[in-house]
């Protein structure tokens, strides 16, 4: 590899990494539902980034490109599904927040 | 053809789901019966016409570098005997017709999806067979909508994304290395020294299937997402998936791909220690059913990561054994703990007792599956953990044998506790003995369990001695 | 890691994560929403930039149009706060987010530290004239299976979890 496309590459991975302590963090201090699944997205968008920046320096940009296509579709499901059990325990208790629903301890 | 365990199912589905629904409501659980019973007895006999026979015409327009070895069959043959159980128990435990089918619908994807993960030699289908059985898990846990299973399926679904996350990122890196998401050429890119990012990219992949076989400390969705799903659900968690999602998945691609060091097996022995010390003594402390057995499993969950961390191949054989043994015996109490939560409507220990006179065919069965857990010869369970701790004891790992011999006491003795407060004792409740589905599981897990302690040497030398091949690749 | 050089890549990278950031700082639920549609839309024409078409458009039309539909249709099925709600929570958020900026800083000086050697990468392989369509369609061919099964069990879940129960049980 030459050393261009590594510079490129530890370039995006710089950026890449700061995006990931945005959603790891929102993920770990919210108590909201919704936010958190937005620090899940937030996290997901990152590592699609990365795949296509991987394929992009090694010259696999077919390879790559399928796995986030795949990638993106099962995020999708995911997240369709997350949005669903949020607004089925917003219905249940009024409110988004993971702090009320402790009631399965003991 | 071993596609076709993927193929056959999913024409089926898609079939049961067409127009006419209400011929393929009473068809859906006889179809699935017959494709988890196929599934055992493809896997028992593991005939070499069926697994090694390439179709032509399937073969060029369905490519998939399936690699199906001895390790495989264990696991496939665990997944259809849970699978089974978990169906039985449905068609006693749900009485919407309607409702049934959507579950028998997600079995079978959920089952799909396992065999998937257990067949393929990619590490990215791994991770789409991972996901498979993760979305079918979190509909499932989430299925009756109450705000426990809500609250079990959202925990469940957030550290499975988290894992899910770190393991994407792994593989990054690791075609970044290899150019490649084959199994052989990660290994061979892998094993070259002195690459911090990849070091970096299998700690993660770890982590995450950690995270996703609930091995201490990442377990806090355990015992919440077993006690709060369906008692068909429940079986089938904590029967298999977590065991093929996390344990399955790490013994595969800690043999095949990454190589077991001496970092990586003294963490899997620190991580296996704690985990049967932690969920053990959490164990004792609970007075709900379900959740004492979700903290048992962590417990045993432990035992495998322990006996897999001693490298030999004593101690992984003692792991997969125990793997496929706590399957059955966690199976088998978990159809228990569903028989009778269907008679009682409660899982709190405290407000059961004497159920033993009133249902003889549970009771029995769960002295069985009890006896199996805490290691008790003739039966299936003595024998494994025996494995593991003469592998440990070998290895020169002196002090976590001794741990896992105590360790054994503490079990034998909160299962203790769980007979006596449900089972034993009096009470006049006036309660009958459960569905003909239920007794049916449990008998066929408990026979299993008694088959397989008594005839161990012939199990060891058709199942367990091939094994042989994963570690000397 | 040595300091990026400045060019168009580098300047939509920052922007990225300014956006990430204002994802995860913001005060509404739906400006969050923006945020991450925002950030979507950057990494899909960072994507069309690094030779990946396909999965631009994809990222573009599935992340930045339908995820965000579906929050915004979330956001607004449930509740929204009244204003005495939004200012005691938004004194709450100020001292749990307050640190994200910091953490970022302290991340991107350490990352500068850190050198990481030009060992690892493989030599660009030989698929790098090959079509994703060919791939996908040809090698990945068990992907798409998958991709089928994932979105059965996905319908099968929207119906589960939308469908109202006639009489109340809970």
């Amino acid at each position: 590899m030459s050393g261009e496309s590594w510079q490129s590459f530890l370039t995006f991975g710089f950026f890449i990494v700061l995006t990931f302590v945005c959603g790891a963090y929102c993920l770990l201090v919210t108590r909201n539902m919704i936010r958190a699944i937005i620090g899940l997205e937030l996290l997901i968008k990152a590592v699609t980034l990365l795949i296509i920046v991987v394929g992009h320096v090694t010259g696999r940009v077919a390879l790559t490109q399928a796995l986030v296509i795949t990638i993106i579709v099962i995020e999708v499901v995911v997240t369709v599904i997350a949005g669903g059990i949020a607004l089925r325990v917003f219905r249940h208790n009024n409110s988004l927040y993971i702090g009320d629903l402790n009631k399965l301890k003991g | 053809m071993p596609s076709l365990l993927i193929l056959v199912p999913l024409i089926g589905l898609v079939a049961l789901n067409l127009p006419n629904k209400d011929i393929m409501r009473k068809l859906a659980f006889w179809f699935a019966l017959g494709l988890f019973i196929t599934q055992i007895l493809l896997a028992i006999q593991h005939h070499p016409v069926f697994w090694n026979y390439q179709l032509e015409k399937m073969d060029s327009f369905f490519r998939v570098n399936f690699s199906v070895d001895h390790l495989s069959f264990i696991m496939l043959l665990c997944i259809g005997i849970v699978s089974t159980a978990s169906l039985l128990v449905a068609r006693h435990t749900i009485h919407d017709e309607k409702e049934r089918f959507k579950l028998i619908n997600l079995l079978i994807i959920a089952s799909i999806g396992m065999s998937g993960t257990v067949m393929t030699s990619d590490i990215f289908s791994m991770y789409i067979f991972l996901e498979i059985t993760a979305i079918a898990s979190f509909i499932l846990i989430a299925f009756e909508k109450n705000i426990y299973a809500l609250e079990g399926a959202f925990k469940y679904l957030m550290l499975s994304a988290t894992a899910t996350i770190m393991i994407l990122t792994s593989i990054a890196i690791l075609i970044l290395a290899a150019g490649s998401t084959s199994f052989s050429d990660i290994s061979q890119a892998v094993r070259s020294p002195g690459n911090n990012i990849v070091v970096v990219a299998i700690g993660l992949f770890l982590c995450g299937l950690m995270i996703k076989g609930g091995v201490v400390p990442f377990h806090a969705w355990v015992p919440d997402a077993y006690s709060a799903a369906p008692a068909s659900v429940s079986v089938l968690l904590a029967g298999i998936v977590t065991k093929v999602a996390g344990i399955y998945t790490l013994i595969r691609t800690i043999t095949a791909i990454f190589g077991l060091d001496g970092a990586t097996r003294s963490a899997l022995l620190m991580l296996g220690a704690i985990s049967i010390l932690v969920g053990a003594f959490a164990a004792l402390g609970q007075k709900n059913m379900k959740r004492m057995l979700a903290y048992s499993s962590i417990s045993q969950i432990g035992y495998i990561i322990i006996g897999f961390g001693t490298g030999t191949f004593l101690g992984i054989a003692g792991a997969v054994f125990h793997l496929f043994n706590h399957s059955m015996f966690k199976a088998l109490l978990f159809v228990n703990a569903s028989a009778v939560e269907s008679r009682l409507g409660t899982m709190d220990m405290d407000k059961m007792g004497g159920l033993s006179a009133k249902m003889p065919v549970t009771g029995a069965t769960s002295v069985i599956g009890m006896l199996s857990a805490a290691g008790i010869p003739p039966l299936s369970g003595f024998w494994s953990k025996l494995m593991i701790i003469v592998a440990l004891w070998r290895s020169g790992d002196h002090a976590y044998s001794i741990i896992a011999i105590l360790a054994g006491v503490v079990t034998l003795a909160y299962l203790l506790i769980m007979q006596r407060k449900a089972f034993f004792g009096k009470d006049n409740e006036s309660v009958s003995e459960a569905g003909l589905g239920i007794k049916t599981a449990s008998v066929m897990l408990a026979g299993v369990l008694v088959g397989i302690g008594i005839s161990f040497p012939f199990i060891f030398n058709r199942f367990l001695a091939p094994l042989r091949e994963i570690i000397h690749r | 890691m040595t300091i990026p050089h400045i060019s168009i890549d580098t300047i939509l990278l920052f922007t990225m994560v300014a956006a990430a950031l204002w994802t995860v700082m913001g005060r509404s639920l739906l400006k969050a929403t923006i945020g991450l549609a925002i950030t979507s839309a950057i990494i899909s024409i960072l994507m069309f930039r690094l030779n990946s078409p396909l999965a631009a458009v994809f990222e573009l039309s599935v992340c930045t149009g339908l995820i965000t539909v579906v929050f915004v249709s979330t956001i607004s099925l449930t509740k929204p706060l009244t204003h005495k709600e939004i200012v005691e929570l938004s004194k709450e958020r100020h001292k749990r987010f307050g640190y994200l900026p910091i953490i970022i800083i302290v991340t991107a000086i350490v990352l500068t530290l850190i050198k990481i050697r030009n060992n690892v990468a493989v030599a660009p392989g030989a698929d790098i004239t090959a079509d994703v369509r060919q791939v996908m369609w040809n090698i990945r061919h068990l992907d798409m299976f998958g991709q089928i099964l994932i979105i059965i069990a996905g319908a099968l879940g929207v119906v589960i979890l939308f469908e109202e129960r006639k009489r109340d049980e809970w």
